[in-house]
């Protein structure tokens, strides 16, 4: 999941990490009345989750009292990559003398979490680890230690991000408190970019992002209010509700299979015969007739479907399962479109027998579906 | 032969009383393995299917011998029992539980290798020796004994594969379901030299999909060391970018960890990609000869 900036601020400031105040506005009033508050000059930034929120105008000095309004206006109608402006942070805008990119996060190859550091600054840090990797810092530290970790060994790596002491010293005495927000909050990433050192000679960061793991959610009751549902599927969360994995795509064939990998693999193979999946969705490892009637409702919802393929590949999953959730479907909703079934694996003759003298069409192979559902799918 | 897991491999299961954890051990003792005891802390002293419960793995091996853990145990009380697993003197984890937050299994792993036991999973099927021993939750009737060695960050996608080979007559060596989570404790490349000694293995299946690099380092690793034959398959090439495909692990980050780039950096190497599942059958016998 991916928090917000003002909401990866707001714990930053709960794990003593210093960032500048700021307030949240979702209407461009709200945002004359905290600048007045605050005192100008001051930075308006549209609080959506993508990249590149400055190149899309998204980010604003202003300096002038009577311009809040109009930039705050002008922000909140934006629609970035997609996604609305809903809201804007308002900040105090800093001098910045000096800015660096700090990171914390979970390296799957190295198996371990790595700070990552940048003395250049983060602009095009995905530019830079590819044209000059030696300019990106790492210092990886394990999940046993990671919450406590000793400032003194975290001084040379922030020594080669900061040439003054001070400022080294503050920035590694950062990293010691983004190591206990990221483990404590389950964090996959704390991202501060830029960090940077103000007129005063201070460490601040200036801007933050972070991401929590999807799997650890269950215990963290005090985030949930930090989900954006603008940015997330609401099909898609019902889906994770009901244990399914879904993702909707632009296709014409709806699909149902069970396994992540499979059901990736079936997409793939439609689009290699000249199909286009409608969508990804994973019934998941149990056999509840309960997730299929629910798989279909979800599948149905997407006026554009003109043909459904199921693939199942029984293990846990019981073919005879997947049959009967099939046929309550078929009694629940009316389903305007062909189904093609292609059932292997555990109970497998009698998931087929259930389907026997229905109208369904049956397959005996993945291939002979997609060839199949193609060819409907791509009817007009 | 085989790698890591034969006939006389001696098993546990962490979380034998529950659903899962007794269905399948039901199906591991029909299909042959060593099941030689469970643990479910609470219940030690009782059994289970004829097998002894213990307190904890500890217990477990002192009293049984064995050599691998088998884990059900629901994601929430994960790391608990890894670590149980990692202080026991089990010499292998199986961790078949999906959803475990990333950090527990990172600090799990940690534990297991300063203990010197090797981890497969977690979010995996788990492994099978065909004929001799399955520790997992594969269908055991789509897998036979032959020559060919698999590793998989997928279950069903790996079963349709495996079904293929043995509907072929090839058969298989042993087969590995590695997982589907960010972090696992053995990747390919951790797998690839056991399959490179074994005298049986005659060619590997490696099957990846989108997400991190750990293909592509095995097509580096194949390149310089192995000199048996490696065919891939690669799914995930309609996966739209930035969506957790279902695998917490299935994501696409950047350029890098796409399908297309993975069968690019694999093809480069001298290793033959199938674009469908039934070509694999057909590239591996093409390199077996």
């Amino acid at each position: 999941m991916k928090i917000h900036e003002y909401q990866a601020k707001e714990l930053f400031r709960q794990y003593g990490i210093p960032a500048p105040d700021g307030a949240v506005a979702t209407t461009a009033d709200e945002a004359v009345a905290i600048a007045t508050k605050m005192g100008l000059p001051v930075v308006i930034k549209a609080q959506v989750h993508v990249g590149g929120r400055g190149k899309a105008g998204g980010v604003k000095v202003v300096t002038e009292k009577d311009q809040v309004k109009s930039v705050a206006e002008k922000i909140l109608a934006l629609t970035i990559k997609d996604l609305p402006v809903r809201k804007v942070l308002v900040t105090p805008a800093v001098v910045i003398k000096k800015e660096v990119y700090l990171s914390i996060l979970i390296d799957r190859g190295a198996r371990a979490i790595v700070f990552i550091g940048c003395a250049d600054g983060g602009v095009e840090i995905e530019e830079t680890a590819k044209t000059h990797p030696e300019k990106i810092l790492r210092h990886e530290v394990t999940a046993t230690e990671c919450a406590k970790l000793d400032k003194a060994k975290l001084l040379p790596f922030a020594s080669k991000l900061f040439d003054d002491p001070k400022q080294a010293a503050a920035a590694a005495d950062m990293m010691v408190k983004m190591g206990k927000l990221f483990m404590e909050k389950d964090a996959s990433l704390v991202e501060i970019n830029p960090l940077i050192v103000d007129d005063k000679g201070e460490v601040i960061a200036l801007d933050g992002k972070m991401m929590i793991d999807d799997n650890a959610l269950f215990r963290h009751d005090e985030l949930i209010g930090y989900r954006d549902m603008d940015s997330e599927d609401q099909d898609e969360l019902d889906a994770k509700d009901a244990g399914l994995s879904f993702i909707r795509l632009d296709g014409t064939i709806g699909c149902m299979v069970n396994g992540a990998g499979l059901a990736m693999a079936t997409m793939d193979t439609i689009k290699h015969f000249g199909g286009s999946p409608a969508n990804f969705l994973d019934v998941g490892g149990s056999s509840d007739p309960k997730k299929v009637v629910i798989a279909f409702k979800m599948i149905l919802k997407d006026p554009g479907i003109k043909v459904i393929l199921v693939n199942i590949f029984g293990g846990i999953t019981r073919c005879d399962d997947i049959a009967k959730g099939i046929l309550a479907s078929m009694q629940e909703f009316n389903v305007p479109v062909p189904i093609i079934i292609r059932l292997v694996g555990t109970n497998e003759k009698e998931g087929r027998a259930l389907l026997e003298g229905t109208a369904l069409t049956t397959v005996t192979s993945l291939e002979e579906g997609a060839v199949k559902a193609a060819k409907i799918g791509s009817l007009t | 032969m085989s790698i890591l897991i034969d006939k006389n491999t001696k098993v546990i299961v962490q979380g034998i009383t529950g659903r899962d954890g007794s269905f399948h051990t039901g199906q591991m003792i029909d299909y042959g393995t060593q099941i030689v005891g469970g643990v479910t802390p609470g219940k030690g002293g009782q059994s289970i299917l004829d097998r002894p419960i213990f307190n904890s793995c500890a217990e477990a091996v002192k009293a049984t011998g064995a050599d691998v853990s088998i884990m059900y145990v629901p994601a929430k009380f994960a790391k608990a029992a890894m670590l149980d697993a990692a202080h026991s003197g089990i010499k292998m984890l199986v961790a078949i539980t999906e959803g475990i937050p990333t950090l527990d299994a990172l600090e799990a792993y940690e534990a297991l290798k300063a203990n010197g036991v090797r981890l497969i999973g977690p979010n995996c099927p788990g492994l099978i020796t065909p004929g001799q021993c399955k520790i997992g939750i594969m269908p055991a009737s789509i897998h036979k004994p032959g020559k060919v060695g698999l590793i998989s960050r997928s279950g069903t996608l790996t079963y349709e594969i495996v079904h293929e080979l043995t509907l072929d007559g090839i058969g298989e060596t042993t087969c590995i379901g590695i997982g589907g989570d960010p972090v696992i404790g053995s990747k390919f490349v951790d797998l690839l030299p056991l399959f490179e000694a074994d005298p049986e293995t005659e060619a590997v299946v490696i099957v990846g999909e989108i997400g991190g690099q750990d293909e592509v380092i095995a097509a580096n690793y194949i390149k310089a060391h192995m000199k048996k034959p490696v065919v891939g398959f690669m799914a995930g090439l309609t996966a739209p970018p930035g969506k957790r495909m279902g695998h917490a692990g299935a994501i696409v980050g950047g350029e890098d960890d796409t399908a297309a780039s993975k069968i690019e950096k694999l093809e480069a190497a001298g290793i033959p990609v199938a674009r469908i599942i039934s070509d694999v059958v057909k590239l591996v016998k093409k390199q077996l000869g």
